[in-house]
């Protein structure tokens, strides 16, 4: 199918990176939303698929989506497709010619790069394929240096690496405009980061999480579960403010035992307010404090325009809050000593996410979204599982495999009203909550498979799990 | 702890129903500079308890000439949005903290961290 002339927008080409596919379409979605575009495929759209058609945007909101997005690697204006090179000739032949020609004329420079998706080829064959596309009236010179314009013949091989077919199932041709922001996993990846913990969120993911949670300039950001602060740190990257709370005195002052291997204690200034320092951020920082996420500290009002959080679920991070069940020996004037650690209990599951969910009812902006993991059991789960409340629309829920029977869904939710006095007791009839009762049961399903197999396939919840 | 964070914090000891603003007891204070942001500012002001801004400001020695009410039409007066700006996020409480208007009870801060723990018969 042509771009017809009769279309008043064009059509954009997005290249996605092969990674993290379920979390692709929200995160696009959601930097659409920043610029309160619709998401609106054209033709066959395949969510798997790497390549995406978007229909009714401008280049000023690709760019602007790819200056944020990790997901996606390229944009492109859309020339012509097809489903063999003569179908995509035909297309590019229909392509309205002074919608062309500004980036075809004489004196101008130029190159035309071939990519293939699932197929390697080699050097001859591209320019071969290349070669080919001299019925396009290109009237620059070819500048393989510092090219004005580039050109991307993108050839889609399926994405099946057993299974390469001879020829593509399906080719674009477009001006390259934009590349997503793939470079921030490298640049922000926690191996070089100053302040980590057992359990910081990968750069990417984080990346992931902060544009579902829509974080942008002059935001105010909310972490109550913030560890060493990697979700601020993406946040921050954005232009929001943050701030954050933890339970665990040492992660917050920075102490204790380091993270790193060959390390045994942390430095002086491993904290938070460094980590956003390293990235030139730390003007974005307001503050983290020691505070129990069961028993929130900030006055009723939405001050938050994210909550964007990764609790612990009890595999790698204990999950605790302040109280006892034993009565507790005071001296006799009532009071405690200046050392006293206050004793933490066991915190359910189930009752960390009523209180973030309820929480993000009350303490966020309209329109404000909450963003966290939800760890599964795999063979157990249902939709029904996933947490509700009446003032949160759920808008995505991506699932990150961590072992064979367990993974971790990233929820995205939006404010879209009010809390009233009803609404604080919604979850307690609510059946969702059952899989999540009793402290440790997410703990016994995540272990209960390890007796079983080797162990191998869980080698990998080392690096996400919690 | 800057006093963006103060303003947003009330207390939360178990049958406290007057626990807001939080008193500062300052040993510490530490100006930090901070890229001024205005429209971060603007944002920030309809969520703010003014009075407790303006109170908190002046216990550290900070107020200024900071008014005691919100001025009209702020978001083009920049000469205001600078001074709360100043106080939002540059004055900084170092070492102190802060008590419970109703109980008395104190939460310390160091290193400008503020630790909220309650003790287990608090809660």
């Amino acid at each position: 199918m042509a771009a017809s002339g009769s279309k008043s927008c064009l059509q954009y080409l997005f290249h996605l990176a092969h990674d993290h596919l379920d979390f692709r379409l929200p995160e696009i979605k959601a930097l659409l939303a920043l610029r309160l575009k619709p998401f609106h495929p054209c033709g066959n759209f395949k969510e798997q698929s790497p390549f995406w058609c978007l229909d009714c945007l401008s280049e000023e909101d690709v760019c602007t989506v790819m200056a944020r997005s990790v997901c996606a690697k390229s944009a492109f204006e859309l020339w012509g497709r097809g489903r063999t090179h003569s179908e995509l000739r035909t297309s590019l032949l229909n392509y309205p010619p002074d919608k062309m020609s500004p980036y075809m004329q004489k004196g101008s420079s130029y190159r035309i790069n071939v990519y293939t998706f699932n197929k390697t080829l080699l050097f001859e064959d591209r320019i071969k394929k290349i070669d080919a596309m001299d019925y396009l009236p290109f009237e620059g010179n070819v500048s393989l240096k510092n090219p004005q314009h580039i050109f991307c013949l993108l050839e889609d091989y399926g994405t099946d690496p057993n299974n390469i077919p001879e020829h593509p199932n399906y080719i674009y041709f477009g001006r390259w405009i934009a590349d997503g922001q793939r470079e921030l996993i490298r640049s922000y990846s926690v191996k070089n980061r100053h302040f980590i913990g057992n359990t910081s969120m990968d750069a990417g993911l984080s990346f992931i999480m902060a544009n579902h949670a829509m974080a942008k300039d002059s935001d105010l950001v909310f972490d109550p579960f913030v560890g060493t602060g990697s979700l601020l740190v993406a946040c921050s990257h954005f232009g929001a403010y943050v701030c954050g709370t933890d339970i665990d005195y040492n992660t917050i002052h920075g102490k204790g035992r380091s993270s790193r291997k060959n390390q045994k204690w942390r430095g002086p200034d491993e904290n938070i307010r460094a980590n956003l320092r390293q990235y030139g951020k730390e003007d974005m920082y307001v503050d983290v404090m020691v505070s129990d996420a069961s028993k929130p500290v900030w006055r009723n009002a939405a001050l938050f325009d994210a909550i964007i959080t990764d609790p612990p679920y009890g595999i790698r991070e204990s999950t605790r809050r302040t109280g006892s069940h034993k009565d507790t020996i005071k001296s006799p004037d009532g009071l405690y000593a200046e050392s006293h650690v206050p004793v933490s209990q066991a915190y359910h599951l189930s009752d960390i996410f009523t209180d973030l969910l309820s929480f993000s009812a009350h303490h966020l902006v309209l329109g404000g979204r909450l963003v966290y993991w939800l760890p599964v059991h795999r063979p157990e789960y249902c939709e029904e599982m996933v947490p509700l409340h009446p003032c949160l629309l759920l808008i995505s829920n991506c699932e990150q495999t961590l072992s064979s029977h367990t993974s971790r869904r990233l929820i995205t939710m939006e404010k879209i009203k009010e809390p009233e006095e009803l609404d604080s007791l919604a979850h307690l009839s609510d059946p969702r909550f059952i899989p999540y009762q009793g402290h440790n049961a997410f703990r016994e399903r995540y272990f209960s498979g390890l007796n079983k197999r080797s162990g191998k396939d869980d080698t990998k919840s080392d690096v996400s799990g919690k | 702890m800057k006093l963006l964070t103060h303003n947003m914090l009330t207390s939360h000891v178990k049958g406290v129903t007057k626990g807001y603003p939080l008193l500062i007891k300052a040993t510490e204070v530490k100006v930090n500079e901070v890229d001024f942001n205005p429209k971060f500012v603007c944002r920030m002001i309809p969520k703010l308890e003014w009075s407790a801004l303006v109170q908190a400001a002046d216990q550290l020695g900070h107020r200024e000439d900071l008014p005691g009410e919100l001025v009209p039409d702020y978001e083009k007066n920049e000469d205001f949005l600078r001074k709360v700006h100043r106080v939002l996020l540059e004055v900084e409480v170092i070492e102190g903290c802060l008590q419970c208007p109703e109980s008395g009870r104190e939460f310390p801060i160091s290193r400008g961290i503020p630790n909220m723990l309650l003790n287990e018969d608090e809660a």
